[in-house]
Order: structure tokens, then sequence, then C-alpha cells
């Protein structure tokens, strides 16, 4: 388990509207060419100071590749970070608020307590 | 010394500027409602002839992050871009520039040291809409200097609640002692129920209406202790998974003070949430 490094994609692909566009075109593609070159990248520090230990695990890379929230839900990932970037990627083929609506509909079977979310 | 001339708090909402300026069939049906019942809560402000505003809001995970996450942190910059491009992207929200009052920001965190918080601080804060919302609603014209103060509601672990409170108390004193003769504001935005990202979301009002209902009591009435009574880091759970944002309200009950009933209270039940405006006049009601 490495939430940690599921939110630092969620967070690092939320934020740059290239990658917004490739994950949503291309997720597995995605998920590979991020876990490779950015995943132990220590943000606001030169890249030659890189971490060497960061890795998904199976089923994190299996969720992220997806395109699977209710799985990023269920494995902690924090959902303001999850929500954004799904609304970002997804809205856009939905009508007003029907996107944030589904979502809300397929995580219905949780109750809380929900998955926790710290780090 | 400085003088106190309004204590606001208020919930951010991202949706206000895109709403209150669409136009024709774009334009939702609450909008008119909403602008009217925002401009009433402007006045709350313009009629406290404030040079400074002190403002508490909270980053959205846009440049604060795990890696390095504080607490509470003081901006100290002459200025202040605003927003971010998912906030462009999803809430229309422009891009800002804002003034800041680096001689306030430079008191506040060597007091703020020396009262017992260990405030964090940066030279190069870029701030969110948890601060460019208030500034929207409350000074559109966005002419008076800040001082951008950031908690973490976000970022478990969190601060206790009762943390919050003795943050606002300070700031008040720090505010009052400051030794200059401006008039300052301390404008503070937070939530009422919320969820993010879960199974409540989106819905046709706040996921708890009657959390709303008790928040909307305990802070108009001032009731600092009632509330810490019944708020904890795991009841805010309950109403939502996004009501942690519930202690930025704390903390502005801190800055106005136990007992002290708000001179104005004003709410808008809207789709996912409700909105809630809280004015406090420490010299009197004007």
């Amino acid at each position: 388990m490495s939430r940690y490094l599921l939110d630092k994609f969620l967070y690092t692909v939320d934020r740059d509207p290239s990658l917004v566009e490739r994950y949503r075109e291309d997720p597995a593609g995605t998920v590979a060419w991020w876990e490779e070159t950015q995943a132990n990248r220590i943000l606001n520090c030169c890249a030659g100071e890189s971490s060497t230990w960061l890795a998904f695990d199976d089923v994190e890379r299996d969720a992220l590749a997806s395109h699977d929230y209710v799985k990023l839900f269920e494995l902690g990932a924090h959902p303001f970070l999850t929500l954004t970037l799904f609304i970002g990627m997804f809205e856009r083929d939905h009508g007003p608020l029907e996107f944030q609506k589904e979502y809300a509909r397929r995580l219905a079977h949780f109750s809380l307590p929900y998955p926790d979310i710290s780090t | 010394m400085a003088e106190l001339v309004a204590v606001i708090a208020s919930t951010h909402h991202p949706f206000y500027y895109r709403a209150s300026t669409a136009t024709g069939a774009d334009r939702p049906g609450f909008a008119d409602e909403w602008v009217r019942k925002v401009e009433a809560f402007r006045e709350t402000l313009s009629r406290a002839r404030p040079d400074v505003l002190v403002m508490v809001g909270s980053d959205h995970f846009h440049q604060l992050w795990l890696d390095n996450m504080p607490q509470f942190l003081v901006g100290k910059a002459p200025f202040y871009d605003a927003n971010f491009y998912n906030e462009e992207r999803e809430f229309g929200l422009p891009r800002m520039l804002l003034k800041g009052q680096e001689d306030l920001s430079a008191y506040v965190l060597r007091e703020g040291l020396d009262a017992g918080f260990d405030l964090a601080f940066s030279n190069e804060l870029r701030i969110d809409h948890s601060i460019t919302c208030p500034i929207i609603t409350l000074r559109p014209q966005n002419d008076l200097p800040i001082v951008p103060v950031y908690t973490n509601i976000f970022a478990p672990p969190l601060p206790q609640p009762k943390r919050f409170v003795q943050l606002g108390r300070t700031i008040r004193q720090l505010v009052e002692a400051w030794p200059s003769s401006q008039r300052v504001a301390v404008i503070g935005t937070g939530h009422l129920s919320l969820e993010l990202g879960g199974p409540r979301q989106f819905g046709p009002h706040g996921p708890d209406p009657e959390f709303d209902r008790k928040a909307v009591d305990w802070i108009a009435g001032g009731d600092i202790e009632k509330c810490l009574g019944e708020v904890t880091l795991e009841s805010l759970h309950l109403p939502g998974n996004a009501t942690h944002g519930f202690m930025d309200f704390m903390l502005m009950m801190g800055v106005a003070g136990e007992g002290q009933r708000a001179d104005y209270v004003d709410t808008y039940d809207l789709f996912h949430t409700m909105e809630a405006y809280f004015t406090w006049y420490p010299g009197g009601a004007w």
C-alpha cells in the first residue's frame, strides 16, 4: 500500500493540463510512464536528488490504469484529489452535474467510517 | 494601536463567480437571490472601512503538499498571485493578483511564534479560492492589501479543533496590539457540512442539514464552548467527509470571542452545501 504515491499521482496529473489529457486518453500508458519516470521525483527538488523507493502495488496500479475511482476511494486516495481530477477529465462528456451525481451513486455502497485517507 | 473593525466568517463557494456573471440561459435560477445576499453581506465589510484584510483560508492541494505540509502558515509577500489552473478549469475563476501587507505579516509571524504557534511562512504563496472567493464576494474591487493565513483542514493528521479557536484568539490579540493606526478586518472562510468525492456529494442540500443548523447557531451566538463540546476531529467525518473545513469557522469564532453574538447572520441553502455569512463588529454595530 502506497497511499502517498496514489495521491502524488493524482496531484501531479491534475495540476498539468497536458497530463490530464494524456491520462484521459491513455490511462494504462500514462500510469506506466509516470511510475517509471515521475514517482520518485521529489517535488520542489532538483531531478538529481530523486527518491529511490516509491512504487505502486498491483491493486493501486490497476485502479489508476482503469480509471476506477470507486477503487481509489476504497484504497483511501484523497477524495478531493480524485474528484477534482476525474471531473477535469470526464465532466465534459456529461450534462450539468450528471457526472458528479453518477460518481456519488457508484460510491453508494460505502458507509461510515469511510476508508482512512491519512498518508 | 490598530483597530479591529470587523470580523467576518463565510463559506467560499467557488461557483459564485460563474453563477453571478452568467447571463441568459446559462444563468441558474438561484443566482439572483445569491447575488442579493452576497451584496448585502458585502456592505457589512464596506461600512467598516478597513485598510487591511487578514484572510484565513486553506490551500486545496494547490501549492502545499504532503511532502511538506504546514498546519498553520502565514504569507509574507508583497504580492500574491491567485487561483490555479484547475480552478479556472472547473469554476471559471479568473487569475488574480492581490497586494500584500508585509509589515503585518512579519508582525503576526514574530509575535505568533512567541505566543506559542510554530507558524510556517511563505515568501511566494500563491493563494486559491478559499481566499479569492471572499475577495470576489466581499471586496470585488480588490483594492486592499492582505495577510493570508492558511490552515490545514485537509490532510490528516490535522490540529485539534481547540487549536483553531486558540489561533483565532491569538490573531485577535496580535491585530489589536499591532502598533499601527490602520483599520483591520479579519475574514475567514470555511465549510458547513460538505462531502467531496464521496457517496453523499452533490445532493439537493448539504449532506447534513441538522449539523448545518447547529453550526449556524454556534457561530451566530459565539458559542465556542458548546461547539467544542460537540465537535471533534472524529465527529466531523459524520456530517460529510470535507466538513473539517468547519474548523476555520471555529477559528473565526475565536477571533470574534466567546459569547459574542454576530451582528449579521445570513444563510442560503443551495444544492450540495449551505452558504453562511456572519459579521461581528468588535467596536459595536454600525
